[in-house]
């Protein structure tokens, strides 16, 4: 019975594939040898096209209503029950608002860089397992995929930028650039412990190394020293990669007002907004993959509930985290940003390496603890001591309004 | 040590998250269209015209000297005075305004008017939802738009109310004395004559 409904889209998957082909026997119709895997990868990414845009939708309400109450007032609450339906509301608005595109700007560019973005954000699904056999592509190499597909988002933001033919525009592109190659780095190398631990590319096989259980806590990366700074790096380097506040430079009212997207309306813009979230929830995912143990349940006595629901219950999770620090911090400036990028981040992410083989090295016991853990400690304080400690600056001295 | 203001700060945030559904005083907000808070005595957002009695048009306290008119920064009060005389609520003969248009679109809410008016006869409104589907005609308010009891005044401005209705009768009373005076001065300058005549 838990074994059933554990799989049940994958026995739906193949219920379906199996019909199909009955019917065809029995209609005597001979399809072409490229058909039914062709019918397999639409049932295959159905799900992934229908699930997350709609995850997407309920996340905008969600995420106005939790920055609503962290401010002290109530967010969204007019259309539908609670304020639930403002998203059909907004998508709507955004479906019939004039498409203005500028008279200078490169019509093709600027129509397909928002596209190119979805596009990407849409295909590092492919990899992500959401449950016990439900992956929409398992590649030996998932994770560099992820990597490689998702740095295509920054060729559609710089298109996106370049192509309206607006200075505000090409000057958040280039902010965007900076912040995203710049924690490109941090992002995939906190990754890359984890590659070395479990000595593998493919998402599955990472998954399945964080499944056994020992003692009470499971065999999470995350609560292991390396693996905790590991998923806090990889979350720092996520948001920014993401342009979330604090980290939303891209976008600045007072100087760039919104950005690389400023010059698009209507349903671009919507697209957008559609990839950033789509992004937001793949990068969780992968989070989730690689740190929080992916489908697994936490405890063994859960192994009941079915894995998939583990694994949206984590997103869900993260996706909390993201709107808590959003409604929490405030925004940096672009010397800063860069500051934590290669003063803080990388460093950190090297010496996080450096602990991961430690601990793979030193064999179990309290040894590896304590050798891996002092490090990572350590160089926390170290790397965090001189730049982010307050300087005591004295008072302010005014030369003319006294 | 890094990272502990960070942590402080989603602590109050969740505080405040958390609190807004245990604790009305956490939510400040007033739902306008189902809830309004409540105005302050002195509140006031465009003038209207005191009105005594029944009659919104005959009680009308103005007596169309277009003071206001003149004063009006911005020019928004229109009057045209009667060619005729009535009787007032002092119950002298006085013109009155044959019309007393506000452009409610012009009018900036100063209070002059208010402040330069001697006869206690234009005041300022605390109604606020004055939308309306038509720019041009639905914000100009005639005087049949504008004449408001005493009484409304008494209840959104208690305390203005009040002196002013002092004032009113301080103004009544001088005239009532006046009158009499000059009442008692007619009858003795009917009744003089006759020692006059006898002298």
């Amino acid at each position: 019975m838990t074994d059933s409904l554990d799989q049940i889209f994958v026995t739906l998957k193949h219920w379906l594939l199996s019909g199909l082909d009955d019917l065809l026997k029995w209609l005597e119709v001979a399809p072409p040898g490229w058909s039914m895997p062709l019918v397999s990868i639409v049932l295959s990414l159905a799900p992934i096209l229908m699930v997350f845009p709609a995850l997407f939708a309920i996340t905008t309400v969600l995420e106005r209503k939790g920055l609503g109450r962290i401010q002290n007032r109530y967010g969204p609450n007019r259309v539908g029950p609670f304020g639930f339906l403002q998203f059909a509301a907004d998508g709507i608005k955004a479906l019939i608002k004039e498409d203005l595109v500028p008279r200078a700007a490169d019509k093709v560019v600027h129509f397909i860089a928002p596209v190119i973005l979805v596009i990407t954000a849409f295909t590092v699904y492919a990899v992500l397992p959401f449950g016990r056999n439900m992956v929409a592509a398992d590649l030996d190499a998932g994770l560099l995929f992820f990597f490689a597909v998702g740095a295509a988002s920054e060729l559609a933001v710089f298109m996106a930028g370049w192509s309206s033919r607006n200075k505000y525009a090409l000057l958040g592109a280039m902010r965007a650039i900076a912040q995203m190659v710049s924690y490109e780095i941090p992002l995939i190398l906190s990754s890359v412990a984890v590659v070395m631990i479990t000595g593998t590319l493919s998402l599955t096989k990472i998954v399945e190394a964080q499944s056994t259980h020992a003692g009470l806590l499971p065999d999470w990366f995350v609560f292991t020293p390396w693996g905790f700074m590991g998923f806090t790096l990889f979350m720092i380097a996520a948001n920014a990669e993401l342009n979330r506040s604090p980290f939303d430079l891209p976008e600045g009212e007072s100087e760039i007002i919104a950005g690389y997207f400023i010059e698009y309306s209507g349903f671009k813009f919507a697209l957008f907004f559609l990839s950033e979230y789509l992004s937001m929830f793949a990068l969780s995912g992968l989070g989730i993959t690689l740190f929080l143990g992916g489908w697994n349940a936490p405890f063994a006595a859960l192994d009941f509930i079915p894995s998939w629901s583990w694994f949206f219950a984590k997103l869900l999770a993260l996706i909390f985290l993201f709107i808590w620090t959003r409604g929490t911090l405030p925004r940096l400036r672009q010397d800063q940003l860069m500051n934590l990028a290669w003063k803080f981040m990388i460093p950190m992410v090297l010496v996080n390496l450096v602990a991961a083989a430690l601990w793979h090295f030193t064999g179990p016991g309290w040894m590896r603890w304590l050798t891996s853990g002092a490090l990572v400690v350590g160089a926390y304080m170290l790397l965090g001591k001189p730049q982010f400690e307050s300087k005591d600056i004295g008072k302010r001295t005014y030369r003319f309004a006294d | 040590m890094l990272g502990t203001g960070i942590i402080k700060g989603m602590a109050e945030t969740a505080r405040n998250f958390l609190g807004s559904y245990v604790s009305r005083e956490h939510l400040t907000t007033v739902q306008y269209p189902e809830e309004r808070s409540p105005q302050i005595e002195n509140a006031r957002q465009f003038p209207f015209l005191v009105f005594d009695g029944d009659d919104p048009i005959k009680g009308l306290r103005c007596v169309a000297c277009q003071i206001c008119e003149k004063e009006c920064p911005p020019k928004c009060i229109y009057i045209v005075k009667s060619k005729d005389k009535r009787v007032d609520y002092k119950g002298q003969s006085q013109f009155y305004p044959a019309r007393f248009d506000i452009d409610l679109s012009v009018c900036m809410s100063c209070q002059i008017c208010v402040e330069v008016c001697p006869f206690e006869s234009i005041k300022m409104d605390t109604a606020y939802e004055l939308s309306t589907t038509d720019r041009f005609g639905g914000l100009m308010a005639d005087k049949h738009q504008l004449a408001k009891s005493n009484e409304h005044y008494r209840h959104i401005h208690p305390t203005d109310a009040a002196l002013s209705d002092a004032a009113l009768a301080v103004e009544v009373a001088k005239a009532k004395a006046v009158a009499e005076a000059k009442a008692k001065a007619a009858i003795t300058t009917t009744v003089s004559p006759q020692p006059v005549a006898a002298t």
